[in-house]
């Protein structure tokens, strides 16, 4: 866990045209088993930003990656979601006791540890 | 919705695939509109300038506001919105297969196809580009405006266009420093009022300027830039460190003709509007009988021309199918045509104009 840099949160909570940051309920996600505190509603990528994750994947030479495009085109920031590969996490909401880990290479199948609705 | 009539289908809930949507059911049509995202509104949310134009544009009006004001319409008129929802084929005759929340897959058989599937950024190819903290410009918009997280504390933002000087200002506005915004050309290439914005708040501005790479280990730590000559290749001992932890590339965006092609649309190419894009005429009619491409699949402009061009197409639609009279369709279409015409001009929209003018030449005889 030392790599993931928790370096305070980089949410943004006071906006000169949108105002302050409307509350949301609070999601619990685990992301490499550490819970993590999210917005209802919002994706993945973004709850992952705000607590400072660096990295979402490794490509199968090791090379890091996080996110590219942020709206589901690109495919740069998938991850292993409930034990499924290849999860665009920019378009994947949020959802209470969600499993998030980060894939290496093209990832593999583990859905024992699935917990739900098929993503 | 009346069941023994074949619906129009729109595709994209954006900007244009919701004025489409909105004009034809206002006409009385069936219509349904799909989109992969959980949420309609395609890109307008992340858009938090004011838009340009005359009032009848909504000028003056920040695009998220333009967002919840079409919402709000397409719910009174209570249109068929089917989000999760990608279109995965289209066959002969217009029938759409979709897959619904990745889990149930089905077809519809339509009377009409509405393509606005939008449009892709570009990316840039540098030694380091695949660092995470190396993103398009959009996607920085995407997490500060909608998801309200900030991407970096110190970025660099490529290309000086609309989209790099008016997201370089609102990551200020929410809280970034922009340490440059470098551009390849030897000359500027946004809106002034907003590049004037950028500039009053002290970033500097770079022209006949390029990355070399990125660098950092697990993230972007820095980049190095340096002068170009006129054969755009970067001039040894003009290199220069900038110390970042975000990149962002500003560097046009390319139509997502997919959908267009696995309909039979023939293309066409137009750099000045993004590259390869569905060839249409006036109403924004594609090659293939019954299908209309607008906004930016038909042509990278703005919001408020993808509004202009779905409203023809739905109005053109609505009338096809029956559901509006021929008089009716041509003054809503003469009116809509106006309003896009003096969207298209000014320096920057008489080359989009004419870039159009070919298109619909090329795209009129039948």
């Amino acid at each position: 866990m030392t790599d993931i840099q928790l370096a305070g949160s980089a949410r943004i909570e006071h906006h000169a045209i949108l105002g302050d940051l409307e509350v949301a309920g609070e999601v619990t996600i685990f992301f490499e088993g550490a819970p993590l505190k999210a917005r209802a509603g919002e994706p993945i990528m973004s709850a992952l930003i705000a607590a400072g994750v660096k990295v979402f994947r490794y490509t199968k030479k090791g090379s890091p990656r996080r996110i590219f495009c942020g709206i589901g085109r690109c495919t740069d920031c998938v991850m292993m979601v409930d034990g499924v590969p290849g999860v665009r996490t920019c378009v994947t909401e949020v959802r209470n006791g969600m499993k998030v880990e980060r894939q290496y290479g093209v990832g593999s199948w583990n859905t024992e540890t699935e917990t739900g609705d098929g993503h | 919705m009346d069941t023994d009539k074949k619906p129009a289908i729109v595709i994209g809930a954006g900007p244009a695939g919701l004025c489409a949507a909105i004009e034809l059911k206002k006409a009385g049509a069936p219509v349904i509109l799909m989109d992969e995202n959980s949420k309609p509104g395609g890109q307008l949310f992340k858009q938090i300038h004011k838009f340009f134009g005359s009032r009848e544009h909504k000028a003056g009006v920040r695009g998220f506001e333009i967002g919840k004001e079409l919402l709000a319409e397409s719910l009174s008129l209570g249109i068929d919105v089917r989000l999760k929802t990608e279109v995965v084929g289209i066959e002969k005759g217009l029938k759409v297969w979709a897959v619904e929340d990745r889990s149930r897959s089905y077809t519809v058989d339509a009377a009409t196809l509405i393509l606005a599937t939008g449009a892709t950024e570009n990316a840039l190819s540098f030694p380091g580009w695949t660092l995470p903290g190396v993103m398009t410009a959009g996607c920085a918009q995407t997490l500060i405006n909608v998801h309200r997280v900030l991407p970096g504390k110190k970025v660099l933002m490529i290309g000086s266009g609309n989209v790099g000087v008016i997201v370089a200002y609102q990551l200020m506005q929410a809280g970034a420093e922009v340490v440059a915004v470098i551009e390849a050309l030897p000359r500027l290439g946004g809106y002034g009022v907003h590049t004037a914005k950028v500039r009053r708040a002290g970033v500097p501005f770079r022209c006949s300027t390029t990355i070399v790479r990125a660098e950092g280990k697990e993230s972007v730590e820095r980049a190095i830039i340096a002068k170009i000559d006129a054969g755009f290749k970067p001039i040894p001992g003009t290199e220069e460190v900038l110390e970042v932890d975000a990149i962002c590339l500003a560097v046009g965006l390319t139509p997502s003709i997919e959908l267009s092609c696995l309909a039979g649309c023939e293309q066409i190419y137009v750099p000045e509007l993004g590259g390869n894009m569905p060839l249409h005429d006036q109403y924004m009619r594609s090659s293939v009988e019954s299908v209309y491409t607008v906004g930016d699949i038909a042509g990278v402009e703005e919001a408020s021309t993808a509004m202009e061009e779905g409203r023809l197409a739905g109005i053109h639609a609505a009338w096809s199918m029956g559901c509006m009279d021929e008089a009716t369709m041509k003054r809503k279409t003469e009116e809509t045509m106006g309003r896009l015409l003096s969207l298209r001009q000014g320096v920057f929209g008489q080359k989009r104009f004419a870039a159009k003018k070919r298109i619909v030449e090329q795209g009129a005889p039948r």
